[in-house]
């Protein structure tokens, strides 16, 4: 599965794009991820990054193009036979389960890997196995004191830090995280940012945001999307350099939230 | 507090018979059961199926047939009679399940037309006269229970079986998922998991539960109508939930023995039984979006709040 010959990409999209009607949100945009890589991926409101995970992860159909994930290629499968193999993501608006428990909502993940979820004649207590593991993981994004709490009443932050933990309970090996500070006071973004290192161990992670601290912060390479196209792709200091990438985020990043 | 309330509850339901018309308290019990069943659907995987009844009248039809035709005991033919309902729901929800809302709704409701042209048209139901006299075997073969009192308690006895069912359902591993994807369905897919499967089985399982009804309803009666079938039951089961509090165990069956209750005492005004149930669900839905349970519950929950909070003095964290 590994590339021998070259680098090794975890994540490729070669030519991926979405037509809506006549309108290309997204047009021949090609990645490269190297494993083990934190990736962002930035641009203006409306460039196409969440299309772009949309079509990453398989919640749309890709009008062009193919997805290569750990070698295979992955265009023809659906978003939950994706994340079987392996690429999770986080949504931009808070996926949580609003009527259940911060530990209900993180063993719901741990279901996923421990296949037993078809067990309707199972007590609950079948699976309090689980409930260490999820521990852990809410320990691990700060959320050890709110299990018990109903998600629906978190803070913004802790319910991206829950969303971060559900995602992590796949232990996935490519994780996309769809503006995971957005909206955020800096109070927050700090641990969030801290807590994105320390799960990027290990993983791969392509990341969008906006606050370009956070970016240069985390980042090895970053894509820079404009119209649905890449603009350019580079590191940090390349990419915070070029005129044109200046001239067409700060156009739109201000009001980007 | 739950316990006893529980407690209580049981305790109404063995005594009860000696108040009021055991019939009429059968009937709730079935009604429960067909409501709970719709509540499974609704309550915890938010499907709204406008078709329960074809799951409710055709396992009547088939445990009739079955008591009519055969010497099998009671409790078989009601449990075949849910079993032909579980595959039914299994296959309406293969068909329907990818669509959601409206649609979903529309697509059981049209399922539910075409299983009521069956029935009218097949032979073995009677068509529009129904099919009357079904007998009432034996329970296991050997208790003989045509005395109404006796036959009171093996009915109370199916309802607690058909709760408890409910019940292991919605807090097992499976329920875990049902409510998640209740709550938000893509993420649940981004999560590894294929949901239709999920609400496959959970419509079989509330099919089959209907069915459970159905059957029990056709052994209370002796016989099986093309009512137990139509789109006014169906609707009827959905003013139960919402009355009684969706997405809560005992809502559906408090709405339940509201609507009976309330059909029998306006039966004699005809027309105006239907009149007073549109109206009542206009105002739960304006007035009570919880039901009946989910109001009192939120009272309750909100005066131990209060009681909570006084003495500390701290107000609620802010976040
Ligand atoms: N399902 C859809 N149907 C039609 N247009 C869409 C759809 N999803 C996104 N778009 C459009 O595609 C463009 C890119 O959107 P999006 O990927 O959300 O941008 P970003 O995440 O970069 O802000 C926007 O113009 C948006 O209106
Ligand atoms: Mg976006």
């Amino acid at each position: 599965m590994a590339n021998t010959t070259g680098p090794d990409y975890a994540l490729e999209a070669r030519g991926i794009g979405k037509q809506f009607g006549s309108f290309w949100a997204v047009k021949d945009v090609h990645l490269r991820i190297p494993r083990g890589s934190i990736h962002a991926l930035i641009g203006p409101n409306g460039a196409g990054k969440t299309t772009c995970f949309n079509l990453l992860t398989k919640t749309l159909q890709p009008s062009t193009g193919q997805i290569i994930l750990n070698g295979e290629d992955i265009s023809g499968l659906r978003t939950s036979d994706v994340a079987k193999r392996g690429m999770v993501r986080s949504f931009q608006i808070s996926a949580i389960f609003a009527d259940m428990t911060v530990l209900e909502n993180v063993r719901v993940a741990l279901q996923s890997a421990h296949g037993r979820a078809f067990r309707f004649l199972s007590p609950i207590s079948s699976i309090r196995g689980l409930d260490t593991r999820a521990r852990e993981l809410l320990a691990d994004v700060g959320l050890a004191d709110a299990e018990t709490a109903k998600a629906a009443d978190l803070s913004y932050g802790k319910k991206r830090a829950l969303e971060i933990a559900t995602t992590l309970a796949l232990d996935p090996q490519v994780m996309l995280l769809d503006e995971p500070t957005a909206g955020m006071g800096h109070e927050d973004i700090e641990p969030i940012t801290q807590l994105i290192r320390k799960v990027s161990a290990g993983r791969t992670i392509v990341i969008v945001e906006h606050n370009l601290s956070v970016v240069s912060t985390l980042s090895d390479r970053i894509t820079v999307l404009q119209a649905g196209q890449v603009l350019m792709e580079g590191t940090y200091p390349e990419v915070s350099a070029d005129e044109r990438v200046i001239a067409a985020y700060m156009g739109g990043v201000e009001d980007a939230h | 507090m739950r316990i006893a309330l529980i407690l209580l509850g049981v305790a109404a339901a063995l005594i009860a018979p000696f108040f009021v018309y055991p019939v009429l308290l059968m009937t709730i019990l079935c009604f429960v059961v067909f409501a709970t069943s719709f509540n499974l659907l609704l309550g915890y995987v938010g499907l709204l199926c406008f078709g329960q009844a074809m799951f409710l009248g055709l396992s009547a039809y088939v445990t009739g047939h079955i008591l009519k035709t055969t010497d099998l005991s009671l409790e078989i033919a009601i449990l075949a009679g849910a079993l032909v309902s579980a595959v039914l729901g299994a296959f309406v929800g293969f068909v329907a399940v990818r669509r959601s809302g409206i649609q979903f709704a529309m697509i059981t409701f049209a399922f539910a037309q075409f299983v009521y042209f069956l029935l009218l048209r097949s032979e073995f139901t009677g068509g529009e006269n129904g099919m009357q006299g079904i007998p009432r075997s034996e329970l296991f073969g050997i208790f003989d229970v045509s005395d109404t009192l006796t036959f009171y308690y093996v009915i109370l006895g199916m309802t607690a079986l058909a709760i408890l069912l409910a019940y292991r359902v919605i807090h097992s591993p499976y329920g875990e998922i049902l409510k998640a994807i209740r709550d938000n369905e893509p993420r649940v897919e981004s999560l590894g998991f294929k949901p239709e499967r999920f609400k496959i089985l959970a419509m079989s399982i509330s099919a089959g539960i209907a069915g459970f009804a159905g059957g029990m309803k056709a052994a209370v009666y002796g016989f099986a109508t093309l009512t137990d079938v139509s789109w006014t039951v169906s609707g009827e089961v959905i003013l139960m939930t919402l009355l009684g509090g969706l997405g809560t165990l005992t809502g559906p069956m408090v709405g339940a023995g509201i609507v009976i209750v309330m059909n029998d005492e306006l039966a004699q005004f005809g027309e105006w039984a239907l009149i007073a149930q549109g109206i009542i669900l206009i105002l739960v839905i304006l007035f009570f979006r919880r039901g009946v349970v989910g109001e009192a519950g939120a009272f309750f929950r909100r005066r131990q709040a209060r009681a909570k909070d006084a003495p500390a003095g701290k107000p609620r964290e802010a976040e």
